[in-house]
């Protein structure tokens, strides 16, 4: 986007060249991704064996049991759980994001790694640590008794609540970066113009940061709001499986109901909404852009 | 250019590397004398692995799976090259029905002959020609006998609301359901829809008691004191009892589920002989009784209890009095019925 490639050694090489570097790329999104998927849409329109086999045949059954308001609020319940992550991570993101890009060079990569070291532990484990902080006798409660704030322990393990803190703590790093890179890019010759025409410290971050980082608060948001949605082994853990996300009724259908036709109808049904969703965003972040660049 | 082309012939050359070598693993396998065992996870001592290894001159290779489900997926979608596996009993009853498990020879499995007198028919396999009983259990109520003072013989003590948000449930729809069927008169396998519905309003009632529904976990739920109940398999909650020792198991009177983990071997084995040499191996009188101590699971071999020491053999959750046979039933598949189980777990879960 910002410097176009030299266009005149890209030319050189030719159309062939270039569809030998692509040739691995699409092999690989071919067998693993286009391939997989094209059968989880065949195996939606199928029915279930008696024995959990699938029959093949060209039904509407899955889709239309999928009509059930039961599953509707599965997926609404899901979809505010994962926008309430989402505006969460992007809260306690974006100052952490703007910290970095603007600390000293030297510092940045140290920042950056701190923000990436949880990855080195595995995400089950570290779901398990949590379960150890949250418990009734766990570290929170212990820690919150013996300096007074509270009288009785709280019960926060196996409640929504402990769902979205397991989810913000996972999906926080995925937030920050795109974030981090977004904001490093602003230019700052721009903050300071700003503040050189007494713009105040909201307007400044209102009309000059925020439309700049447009770009990763949109990237980070998806990256955190599409994982949430379809996270199962947060809400099955912290949640105490008390409550369902459309990803545990995905995994509970093909893993334990062995209904590999339903919960096909139900990937589908997810894959199209987010689909639908991201077609949204991007519209109506659109206008609001042009708008900013005339200005 | 000319470096990129490098590097695409490098991933191709990989590619193809790791073709070949997925292909050695198999057929390099045939050749040499190894044994293919998938089962749960922690379910084999090594130390009894490293004696059969021993005698018989083989190599033995473990591979785990965490769910009956995830098994048998693993060997719908063309997972070959195992040889014995362990399927709990509904599961082998589908793994029989799909053609998946090779017939066995009698003559080969000597130690089958003194299995558990109720063991020797099960539903799904009377003769056993497919499968034969390795480990089996009840499924009841662990209980911390120093909160629930008096001890409990119902179900029913599952709603009592003395003890919200101190109960567990399995997270498993045909054990929870199961319990809340028995609990009501009616077999655990209907097909009732009256009763699934009844059942699952029962359910509905009970569920702001529990704190969670968990199958894994709940054994050390019940050992830290978070739940003073919990529905669950008798292993685990012996396993709670050697951390905190006023943990009680019982099978309440309304009677509860009786499982049994089946070893057979695969239809697609290429060492059936060797695999039904494991599994009597497996069986043997001194090696039933080491793995029933070591797992807290009964063995199915009667001539296995005189070597089973007396504190696994007089625990309740570990080894089921006999005389709370008439009362458990097996757990069957319930073919289309099964839909309308998982819409009221489905609905369960969403209040």
């Amino acid at each position: 986007m910002k410097s176009s490639p030299p266009a005149g050694r890209a030319e050189s090489s030719g159309p062939v060249a270039s569809w030998w570097l692509l040739g691995p790329g699409l092999l690989w999104m071919g067998l693993l991704f286009v391939v997989p998927l094209s059968l989880v849409l065949v195996i939606s329109f199928a029915e279930r064996g008696t024995y959990g086999g699938i029959v093949w045949s060209l039904s509407l059954t899955n889709y239309l049991d999928l009509l059930h308001p039961l599953y509707a609020h599965i997926l609404g319940q899901s979809i505010l759980l994962a926008a309430v992550t989402t505006m969460l991570c992007l809260i306690m993101g974006f100052p952490l994001a703007y910290y970095i890009a603007r600390a000293a060079p030297g510092r940045q990569g140290m920042l950056l790694l701190l923000v990436m070291i949880p990855f080195w532990t595995n995400f089950l484990v570290r779901t398990y640590a949590w379960m150890f902080i949250l418990r009734t006798e766990g570290l929170l409660n212990t820690l919150l008794l013996k300096l007074g704030v509270i009288a009785a322990p709280i019960e926060l393990l196996y409640s929504n609540t402990a769902v979205v803190i397991g989810l913000v703590y996972g999906y926080l790093p995925f937030m920050v970066l795109p974030l981090f890179v977004a904001l490093e890019q602003v230019d700052r010759t721009l903050v300071e113009a700003a503040w050189d025409l007494y713009a105040t410290r909201w307007v400044i971050l209102r009309r000059i940061i925020v439309p700049l980082a447009r770009p990763g608060i949109m990237a980070g948001c998806l990256l955190v709001f599409i994982p949430s949605l379809g996270a199962f082994l947060t809400p099955d853990l912290l949640g105490g499986a008390r409550s369902m996300m459309v990803g545990n009724l995905i995994q509970h259908e093909f893993l334990v109901a062995r209904d590999w036709p339903l919960g096909a109808a139900i990937s589908c049904l997810l894959m199209l909404f987010v689909m639908g969703m991201m077609r949204w965003l991007l519209h109506a972040a659109k206008p609001v852009s042009r708008q900013e660049d005339a200005s | 250019m000319r470096i990129n082309g490098i590097r695409f012939f490098l991933c191709l050359l990989l590619l193809l590397l790791w073709g070949t070598v997925a292909c050695q693993r198999t057929s390099g396998d045939a050749g040499q004398k190894t044994l293919h065992y998938f089962t749960w996870s922690d379910y084999v001592g090594p130390e009894l692995l490293a004696e059969f290894e021993r005698r018989h001159g083989v190599h033995v290779v473990v591979d785990t799976f965490s769910s009956n489900e995830e098994l048998l997926a693993k060997l719908q979608g063309g997972a070959t090259g195992y040889d014995v596996t362990v399927p709990s009993d509904f599961m082998a009853a589908i793994m029989i029905q799909q053609g998946l498990v090779a017939e066995l020879d009698s003559t080969k499995l000597p130690n089958a002959a003194t299995l558990e007198d109720h063991l020797q028919h099960l539903p799904f396999d009377p003769t056993q020609r497919f499968a034969i009983p390795y480990l089996w259990g009840t499924v009841g109520i662990g209980y911390d006998s120093a909160v629930v003072a008096t001890p409990p013989d119902s179900w029913a003590v599952l709603w009592d609301v003395r003890y919200t948000g101190k109960i567990s449930m399995l997270n498993d729809q045909r054990e929870v359901f199961g319990a809340v069927l028995r609990s009501m008169g009616a077999s655990m396998n209907t097909k009732d829809p009256a009763l699934i519905e009844a059942a699952k309003a029962r359910l509905l009632v009970q569920k702001p008691l529990v704190k969670a529904y968990a199958s894994e976990h709940y054994d050390q739920l019940l050992a830290s004191g978070d739940v003073v109940l919990a529905h669950g398999w008798g292993g685990p909650v012996a396993r709670a009892m050697i951390d905190r020792p006023s943990i009680r198991y019982v099978v309440p009177k309304e009677g509860g589920t009786l499982w049994a983990d089946c070893l057979v071997v695969l239809k697609s084995s290429p060492r059936k002989e060797l695999a039904m040499q494991f599994i009597n191996y497996l069986l043997e009188p001194q090696v039933a009784a080491r793995t029933a101590e070591r797992l807290l699971f009964a063995s199915a071999n009667k001539a296995a209890r005189p070597f089973v020491p007396s504190r696994i053999l007089d625990n309740p959750a570990i080894y089921p009095p006999l005389d709370l046979l008439p009362r458990l039933e097996w757990m069957t598949d319930v073919g289309a019925a099964l839909r309308m189980y998982d819409r009221a777990w489905t609905e369960l879960k969403m209040h």
